[in-house]
């Protein structure tokens, strides 16, 4: 059984001192087949980055279970190579040592990791910035690396949560542009979250949209756009029927969060 | 002047030295200006003078160079110590639940009030100046570290994670890393404290170091020496802040600190 099975997936958060439960996340069910680009939309509180997380291992369901290629996920690991939304490059490495960082938990000989670091130095376009320091580096060019860093380590899963939400639209478009041209060379499996409409169209095979609190898929829709997708993409009838429908969708969950208080 | 705005490297150098002109300059009119009784407080002339007779003809650099001596051993010692247990600490929350209420205990034992006991124990030999900074510095710095260590930003961790590290992994190549500039600015700290608590043993019970100097002009009423002691160990203690400084920025050229 290749690709991603999430099964009967819950999250319940236990309450502070005696308040109740928070329920974060329905019993949820999803398959995502290897090659494919499956996108977790909703609004804030709708659990797409509790269940990303539980995918990476970083979380643990209350019930359920994740399956990567038919073997149950017990914590995180380099198969499923995560981006965060937060800049989480380390500090104290630069560049290339940040994209070398897992290559060398795998204790590939160092030629191979310089070389392989070089590639995707190449690919995310931050050549002459092998040996800068992420605070030398502007939000964009952190993300990159953070890209290359989960990359380089050729995970059967790319998970992204949010990854561009701290950047700019113009440098998120670019960000977007750069992901897919990168994802339609590669085909990795990829689970991407977001709560940017636009994005999820212009990027997903699939967009799977989630209810605010509790979180729980209601929809899960086709995006049959041609590829490879260029930018342009986003003025055609086609993407504004797309973005009108998953408007709605999201737009009575956003009532209702806001409602709640989320 | 608006508030957070920074000043140029020159101006700060000049308003620093400023203040040190102006501290000089009101001690020498209280002084030499014979508003206060020269018993008491010597004049800074009397005071530089008294200071030259301690290095040519008392040989007080010998003194300089066992309290240097005491307080880097006693220092390094807790260091050694203290720095790997702190990051185990902070590591491993069942280490922490181990130590932590008693470190937590045993850094409000003073120092000072140790010294009799260490007398009795260890004489008034290197050993007991040793243990005085050992046991005054020692348990601030495990905590210290401890916080540091247990502060690591959590995405940090989680990244490392799935890029494929284990727990080991986590320590040595993300715990340590992120932590190592904070903890040697700790070690910065933790030496002046040191420098305290040796001067205060050499008080107390010694033969030599400045401590002992001081506790010996007293008695000859001779405040220009007292003066010239502090001031010595003033001045060691600003030099050994600025290298350890340039040690730290060195080091670390990745942090912004």
């Amino acid at each position: 059984m290749a690709g991603l099975l999430i099964d009967g997936v819950s999250r319940t958060f236990a309450g502070l001192r005696g308040r109740p439960a928070t329920r974060a996340l329905e019993p949820t069910s999803l398959t995502v087949d290897d090659h494919d680009f499956l996108v977790l939309l909703g609004p804030s509180g709708s659990g797409k980055s509790t269940l990303l997380r539980i995918v990476a291992g970083l979380d643990q369901p209350t019930t359920g279970r994740v399956l990567v290629n038919g073997a149950p996920v017990r914590g995180p690991g380099p198969d499923r190579g995560m981006v965060f939304q937060s800049y989480t490059l380390f500090p104290w490495l630069t560049v290339e040592e940040n994209i070398r960082f897992g290559l060398r938990e795998k204790r590939m000989a160092a030629a191979e990791q310089v070389r392989v670091a070089a590639h995707y130095v190449e690919r995310v376009g931050l050549h002459g910035f092998e040996h800068h320091y992420p605070r030398t580096l502007s939000g964009g060019m952190q993300q990159r690396t953070a890209l290359a860093r989960a990359l380089a380590n050729d995970p059967e899963i790319l998970l992204l949560d949010e990854p561009f939400g701290a950047l700019d639209n113009q440098t998120r478009a670019l960000m977007q542009e750069l992901l897919l041209s990168i994802w339609e060379a590669d085909r990795k499996t990829v689970l991407f979250v977001t709560h940017d409409i636009d994005e999820a169209i212009f990027m997903a095979n699939r967009v799977a949209v989630l209810t605010a609190r509790p979180g729980r898929i209601k929809t899960e829709l086709a995006i049959t756009l041609p590829r490879p997708r260029h930018y342009t993409i986003k003025t055609t009838p086609e993407f504004s029927a797309y973005k009108a429908r998953l408007t709605e969708e999201i737009r009575s969950e956003s009532i209702r969060a806001a409602e709640m208080g989320a | 002047m608006r508030p957070l705005v920074p000043v140029g490297a020159a101006a700060a150098l000049a308003l620093g030295v400023a203040f040190f002109v102006v501290f000089v300059a009101a001690w020498a009119i209280a002084t030499l200006g014979g508003f206060v009784n020269r018993t008491f407080l010597a004049d800074p002339l009397t005071m530089l003078s008294a200071g030259w007779q301690l290095l040519t003809v008392h040989g007080f650099y010998q003194d300089i160079g066992i309290t240097i001596w005491r307080v880097v051993g006693g220092f390094l010692l807790a260091a050694a110590i203290g720095v790997p247990l702190g990051i185990a600490m902070g590591a491993y929350k069942a280490v922490e639940a181990f130590f932590e209420p008693f470190v937590s205990f045993a850094r409000y034992l003073p120092a000072s009030a140790f010294i009799p006991l260490l007398i009795l124990w260890a004489g008034i030999g290197e050993t007991q100046k040793l243990l005085v900074i050992f046991i005054g510095s020692f348990f601030q710095l495990v905590l210290m570290v401890a916080v540091i260590v247990g502060g690591t930003r959590r995405d940090l961790v989680e990244a490392a994670y799935t890029l494929g590290a284990r727990a080991g992994g986590i320590v040595r190549r993300v715990l340590l890393p992120s932590s190592a500039p904070d903890i040697a600015e700790t070690l910065r700290l933790v030496l002046g404290w040191a420098w305290t608590y040796v001067i205060v043993a050499e008080m107390i019970g010694a033969s030599s170091g400045i401590g002992h100097m001081i506790t010996d002009s007293q008695a000859l009423l001779d405040t220009g020496q007292i003066i010239f002691g502090i001031v010595v160990i003033g001045l060691i203690g600003l030099l050994s802040d600025y290298a350890f400084k340039q040690l730290n920025r060195r080091l670390f050229p990745w942090s912004l600190g």
